[in-house]
């Protein structure tokens, strides 16, 4: 018996957007009454535990758990750095370079909602890491993006912009942090199932 | 050029990242790793459970290295990464073998990421590219479990926009558990992330801000 999910007929979406899609798992989550109690605690916040993605990874509980602490201080501690916004940015623009729609839904949702900057926003998702989005967007997107391409173009070009936009070395490393974290989770999402546009969109 | 990356230093103890960028404790780029520490540390404790798990079930370490040699070995990196990976497939399995996922590896790499678009709207910015084959005979010692697992190890890193449920099939169909496909999907996702920033911090090393400058 296969533990592999097809899906015949779904409801795609037809390109990047900022909107809220959903996400369909192509391996067997486990199911909510099946967790045990150190899958329970893996998924840190009970709100994972409705979601198909957490109750996937969360086959391998350490791995997911030891990834979500890591996600969380990338992305949320508030100390130094740059700014939250401005992480979403590198992070959707790995996203786009590797072409997660699912991802990069949500982040640059949250770009948006940190920033308000929403046209500039879906510049980067229309047109891509090279669209005009100001000068230090445009540098951490494209940094960001010279992170995610294998071999790594991110050198010397990629440092000295950031520092001409501002970015002071902490900034730098978590523009780096985020670019690289976006690059595992890319992975993940889109080798273990395939985004959907809901039914009810919910209006932003 | 002190810090070394053999795997007595490193396993268990020390950093890997540190490590393999030389990042010493006190200096600038350790202060500042230490201000993201819970990231740091699970950076390190990502690669504790993926490579050095106490119980590594049904997918063993001799897999686990191979598959993280034959991955990071993709990416072309600068850095010292393909060597500890290759150090560490070494010692779990012997050095024929090591060598041979190493060639494997070299003669797959390829500028990415590639891959087609499903999204209509993206249709032509699809670059379609190469997905490789392997039988058990190109990896001496190896078996049908493993060259799937470097199959797919090639299409994540290299273009993970092309993985579709069938890739998954052929997982299961050589012996891959649901378990251990979410395990190596991790393990190999979580690389394509160290080796980034190890190669992102290494450069930044490399050009110290003028203030910064020794």
């Amino acid at each position: 018996m296969s533990d592999v999910i097809e899906y015949q007929e779904l409801n795609r979406p037809d390109g990047f957007t900022q909107e809220g899609l959903g996400w369909v798992p192509w391996v067997k989550p486990i199911a909510e009454a099946d967790l045990t109690e150190e899958q329970r605690a893996a998924l840190i916040h009970e709100f994972r535990i409705k979601s198909d993605y957490f109750r996937l990874l969360v086959r391998n509980p350490e791995a997911l758990h030891a990834r979500t602490l890591t996600d969380l201080d990338i992305f949320t501690n508030p100390a130094g750095g740059l700014p939250r916004a401005d992480r979403e940015i590198a992070a959707s623009a790995a996203s786009r370079v590797n072409g997660c729609v699912y991802c990069a839904s949500v982040h640059t949702a949250r770009a948006t909602q940190e920033s308000g900057r929403r046209e500039d926003v879906q510049r980067l998702l229309d047109e891509g890491v090279e669209a005009p989005l100001g000068e230090k967007w445009e540098v951490v997107a494209q940094a960001s993006a010279a992170l995610t391409r294998t071999p790594s173009q991110f050198g010397t070009e990629e440092i000295d912009s950031l520092r001409q936009a501002g970015l002071d070395d902490a900034s730098i490393v978590d523009a780096i942090n985020g670019a690289a974290f976006f690059n595992w989770a890319n992975r993940l999402m889109l080798s273990l199932g395939e985004p959907t546009v809901p039914k009810r969109r919910s209006k932003t | 050029m002190t810090q070394t990356t053999s795997t007595q230093a490193t396993v268990g103890s020390a950093d890997i990242i540190d490590s393999l960028c030389q990042i010493t404790p006190g200096s600038h780029l350790d202060t500042i790793r230490q201000s993201r520490a819970q990231a740091r540390d699970n950076a390190q404790r990502s690669f504790e459970v993926l490579l050095e798990p106490h119980d590594p079930g049904t997918f063993p370490l001799s897999e686990r290295y191979a598959v993280a040699a034959y991955s990071v070995g993709l990416q072309a990196s600068e850095s010292a990464a393909l060597d500890f990976y290759l150090e560490l497939t070494e010692e779990e399995t012997d050095s024929h073998f090591a060598r041979s996922i190493e060639q494997l590896s070299r003669a797959a790499r390829r500028a990415g990421p590639y891959g087609e678009y499903r999204e209509p709207r993206h249709a032509e910015e699809s670059e379609p590219g190469e997905t490789v084959h392997y039988d058990p005979e190109d990896v001496p010692g190896s078996s049908q479990r493993l060259a799937a697992a470097l199959e797919h190890a090639h299409l994540l890193s290299l273009h993970p926009r092309d993985a579709r449920p069938e890739h998954l099939k052929r997982l299961e169909n050589a012996g891959w558990s649901a378990d251990d496909i979410v395990t190596l999907s991790q393990l190999i996702s979580f690389l394509a992330f160290q080796i980034r920033v190890v190669d992102g911090l290494l450069a930044l090393a490399d050009n110290p801000a003028p203030q910064e400058a020794r």
